[in-house]
C-alpha cells in the first residue's frame, strides 16, 4: 500500500503544486484507514441521534476524541462535542465541523448493513459518515504522516436541522475563545458538492386549527386541510423574481385523523429561499397577508411560525479558500458543483469567518430508511478533504 | 459450588473490562493466541459489519485478536464474498478435515473450528447479530484473560428495553424457560444459574474444547455446558452480560424444532454420564401438524443430532498441534 513518506510529507510545505502532487498518493494511503472509518460509520450511525436528542452520539465522539489523544475533548452546554489536535505552531485554527443530528426518529430501525461497495441504513450519508470521517481524521493524519501547523478544531455539532437551526454551532462561534481561522464543513454526500457561499433563508411552519365551536355553514366548512389549500394557492400566486433567484419549497404537509372526520388542524412546513435579503423579506411579508386574508375569510385560526433565518452571503467564487477546493477537487477528478447552502456556512458567514461545505462521496436516497453511500469514493473524499487542510495549514488559501 | 457465591464471582458485566489496554497487556504477559470464529450460514446482511468492526477494533486499534475467521456451511448468498472483501479469512466448513465427510450444522463448524484456528482461547460469535458491538468479543474473552481457572464463558443479555427500580425477572428465551430451566433444575441444579445458557456467544480455552464432543444441531451449547460442569466444575464456568443483543424472532414452529435437538442431546448426555439409566432408542423424528383444506396432515420432521468427537481423538489434530 502507498504511503505518505516523511520526506513527502515535508515537501508539502513547499508549494500549493507540491500538494496538488501528492494528492493520488494521499488517497491511496487512505485506504489504511478503511477498517477504522467504516466500523465508526457503523457505530455512529447505528447510534439514533434526532434533532435535540443528540446525547448519546456525542458521547460516542467524545470517547474517540479521548481515545485519539486529542485536548480539550468534551460537550458543551449546547451538546456539541469537541476536540482539538494540537498543531506544531498553533498560529491558526481550523474547524472542522460536521452535525451530528438526523431527521430520523429514535424509534427507527437504524441498522446498518455493509456491503463491499456499499453501507446502507436511515442517516448513513446526512451525516453518519460526515461524522465518521471528522472522528477518524486525528487517526487519518497519523496513518498519512501529516502534521499540520494549525491546531485541528474537530466539532460534532448538535441540533443544526430544522428547528435545531445550526443552535450548536452557532453557541460554538459566539462564545468559543478560540479564534477560528477557516471552517471545513463536512457532509457525507454528494462527492463534488463545494459550496462557499448561503443563501438567504425562511423556514417555518403553517398551523391551521379549526375551533372546535367551528360555524360549519361558511366557506372553508371542510375544515382545515381545505383551509391550508387555500393558503397553498395563494402561495403558488406570489411572483418570484428571476434574478435574484429565489423560489418557495413546500416541504412536507400534514393533517386531519381519519377518513371521515373533518381535519381540525393542518401543518405545512415550508422554506423560502432566495439569493437576496430583500426579496426574502418581500416574499414573506406576502406570507404573512395571505395567512391574514385566508384567516378572516374562514375564521380558522392561522399561524405563521418562522423558527430559522439565514442571510445570503458567503466567500467569492475566487475567493482562494474557493479557487484551492476546486483545484485539488479538478486534480481528483472529482465534478465541483456549485450549490449554495444553508448549511453550516451560515453561521460561519455571520461571524465572518471563511468557510466551504465539501462532500465525501456518492449516495443516493437520501433521508430514507435505504439511504446509501459508495465506499470506494470515499478515498478520493478524505484525499479531497486533507488536500484542502493542508492547502490552509500551509496559508495557500489566505484573504481574497 | 453456591449458585449465590457463584454469581457474585463468575458473572460478569462487559464494562467491567472497558479497559482494552489493560486487557491488551495482560494477554500479552499471558502469552494468549485469541481467535474468533463466526460460523455462518447466509448471513450476507450482517456478516460484513461485524468484520469490519472486530477488524477496526480488536485488531488494529487494540490487538486482542489474532485472527478472525469465517467457517460457513456452503451459504447460497454472497456471505463468503462479503467476508473476504473485508479482510476475514474465510474457510468452507466441507474444506477443514474433510476425510470426516461434511455434516449440516452449526455444530460441525464450531468443532472444525478446533482444527482450524490457532488461538489458545477460541471465540464464537454468531453472524446474525444486528447491533454488533466489540463488547461481544472483549466482554466474553476477558474473564479468561484475566482468570485463569475460568475455562468457559457465556454470553447473556439483560438490558431491559424499559424498567422500574427494584426487582424483575431476568432469563432466557422460550426455549430456555420452558425445556432447559426445567430439566437443568431436575437434574444439575446449580446449572441453572446460568441466566441464557442457549446464547450462541462464548469463548473457551482449547484446552477444554479439544476434550468435549460436539453435538452436531441444536443441542451443542447444552451439551457443552454439561461437559463443562460435569469435568471441570461449576467454577470453571463464568458468564458476562453483554447488554442488547437485537437478532431475528423465530417462529414457534422453529423452536419447536429447536426444542426436539436440545432434548435428544441432553438426554444422551445424561444417559452417557449415567444420570439416568438405560433410555429406549430415541426417536428422531419430530411430529408437527397443519391444517390443508380443513384435513389436519402431519408433517414429520427428521432431526437427527449427530455428534463429533472430542478433537483430541482426530490424529489429524494431534498431529498439527503436535500432541503425542
Amino acid at each position: 500500500m502507498a504511503d505518505v513518506t516523511r520526506e513527502q510529507e515535508s515537501t508539502l510545505a513547499d508549494s500549493f503544486e507540491d500538494i496538488l502532487t501528492a494528492l493520488p498518493v494521499i488517497r491511496e494511503a487512505s485506504q489504511s484507514a478503511r477498517e477504522i472509518l467504516l466500523a465508526n460509520l457503523v457505530m455512529i450511525g447505528e447510534i439514533p441521534s434526532p434533532t435535540f436528542e443528540e446525547s448519546h452520539r456525542v458521547e460516542f465522539i467524545q470517547n474517540r476524541f479521548v481515545e485519539a489523544g486529542l485536548h480539550n475533548s468534551s460537550a458543551d452546554e449546547m451538546g456539541n462535542a469537541l476536540g482539538i489536535l494540537p498543531g506544531n505552531s498553533g498560529e491558526q485554527n481550523i474547524l472542522v465541523v460536521a452535525h451530528v443530528d438526523t431527521v430520523h426518529a429514535a424509534t427507527v430501525d437504524h441498522t446498518i448493513t455493509l456491503q463491499p461497495q456499499s453501507a446502507i441504513g436511515p442517516g448513513v450519508g446526512d451525516n453518519a459518515l460526515g461524522v465518521a470521517v471528522m472522528v477518524t481524521l486525528p487517526i487519518l493524519l497519523e496513518l498519512l504522516n501529516i502534521e499540520l501547523e494549525s491546531n485541528l478544531v474537530l466539532m460534532g455539532a448538535s441540533r443544526s436541522l430544522g428547528r435545531g437551526d445550526l443552535e450548536g454551532l452557532r453557541f460554538f462561534l459566539s462564545n468559543s475563545e478560540i479564534p477560528i481561522s477557516v471552517g471545513i464543513g463536512i457532509e457525507g454526500f454528494p462527492l463534488g458538492r463545494l459550496s462557499y457561499s448561503s443563501i438567504g433563508m425562511y423556514r417555518g411552519e403553517i398551523v391551521c386549527s379549526v375551533p372546535e365551536e367551528y360555524d360549519w355553514t361558511r366557506f372553508g366548512a371542510t375544515g382545515a386541510i381545505v383551509t391550508i389549500n387555500e393558503v397553498i394557492n395563494h402561495i403558488q400566486e406570489i411572483r418570484l423574481p428571476r434574478r435574484p433567484r429565489s423560489s418557495i419549497v413546500l416541504g412536507s404537509i400534514m393533517g386531519g385523523q381519519a377518513y371521515n372526520t373533518i381535519a381540525t388542524n393542518a401543518v405545512l412546513r415550508f422554506e423560502i429561499r432566495t439569493e437576496s435579503e430583500q426579496v426574502g423579506k418581500e416574499i414573506f411579508h406576502q406570507m404573512e397577508a395571505i395567512i391574514s386574508e385566508v384567516s378572516s375569510q374562514t375564521g380558522a385560526d392561522i399561524s405563521l411560525d418562522v423558527f430559522a433565518r439565514r442571510s445570503p452571503g458567503g466567500i467569492s467564487y475566487q475567493h482562494p479558500l474557493a479557487r484551492a477546493a476546486r483545484r485539488i477537487m479538478s486534480t481528483l477528478d472529482i465534478q465541483p458543483r456549485k450549490s449554495p447552502s444553508t448549511s453550516e456556512l451560515s453561521a460561519f458567514i455571520s461571524h465572518q469567518i471563511p468557510a466551504i461545505t465539501i462532500g465525501i462521496t456518492y449516495g443516493e436516497h437520501q433521508n430514507t430508511p435505504e439511504e446509501e453511500v459508495a465506499i470506494e469514493p470515499v478515498f478520493t473524499g478524505l484525499a479531497q478533504l486533507i488536500g484542502i487542510l493542508l492547502a490552509v495549514d500551509r496559508g495557500f488559501c489566505g484573504a481574497d | 459450588m453456591q449458585i449465590d457465591s457463584w454469581l457474585t464471582t463468575n458473572t460478569f458485566h462487559h464494562s467491567n473490562f472497558w479497559d482494552l489496554n489493560a486487557l491488551v497487556q495482560e494477554k500479552h504477559k499471558r502469552k494468549l493466541k485469541i481467535s474468533l470464529c463466526i460460523p455462518t450460514l447466509n448471513e450476507e446482511k450482517t456478516i460484513g459489519k461485524e468484520i469490519v468492526i472486530f477488524t477496526s477494533e480488536l485488531m488494529q486499534r487494540y490487538p486482542l485478536l489474532d485472527e478472525i475467521a469465517v467457517i460457513d456451511s456452503d451459504s447460497s448468498d454472497q456471505t463468503r464474498q462479503v467476508a473476504a472483501a473485508f479482510g476475514a479469512q474465510v474457510y468452507l466448513s466441507r474444506d477443514i478435515l474433510p476425510g470426516y465427510g461434511e455434516q449440516r450444522g452449526k455444530g460441525e463448524n464450531l468443532w472444525k473450528a478446533i482444527y482450524q484456528l490457532n488461538g489458545d482461547i477460541i471465540i464464537y460469535i454468531d453472524a446474525d447479530i444486528k447491533n454488533i458491538h466489540p463488547r461481544f468479543v472483549y466482554g466474553l474473552v476477558a474473564p479468561l484473560i484475566f482468570r485463569p481457572e475460568i475455562q468457559y464463558v457465556k454470553a447473556f443479555y439483560d438490558r431491559p428495553l424499559a424498567s422500574s427500580q427494584g426487582i424483575r425477572p431476568s432469563g432466557g428465551g422460550r426455549v430456555t424457560e420452558i425445556l432447559i430451566r426445567p430439566l437443568f433444575s431436575l437434574f444439575f441444579p446449580e446449572l441453572t444459574a446460568l441466566i441464557q445458557p442457549l446464547s450462541g456467544e462464548y469463548a473457551v480455552r482449547r484446552q477444554v474444547l479439544e476434550k468435549i464432543p460436539f453435538p452436531i444441531g441444536y443441542g451443542v451449547e447444552t451439551s457443552h455446558l454439561i461437559d463443562v460442569y460435569h469435568r471441570w466444575g461449576l467454577g470453571a464456568i463464568a458468564q458476562t452480560d453483554l447488554d442488547r443483543r437485537v437478532h431475528r424472532n423465530q417462529h414457534t414452529r422453529d423452536l419447536g424444532k429447536m426444542a426436539f435437538g436440545i432434548l435428544q442431546t441432553f438426554l444422551k448426555r445424561v444417559e452417557a454420564l449415567g444420570v439416568l439409566g438405560n433410555l429406549p432408542e430415541l426417536s428422531t423424528t419430530l411430529r408437527q401438524f397443519q391444517v390443508n383444506n380443513n384435513v389436519f396432515e402431519e408433517i414429520p420432521l427428521n432431526i437427527p443430532e449427530e455428534e463429533r468427537p472430542p478433537m483430541i481423538e482426530i490424529p489429524e489434530y494431534r498431529e498439527k498441534f503436535e500432541i503425542s
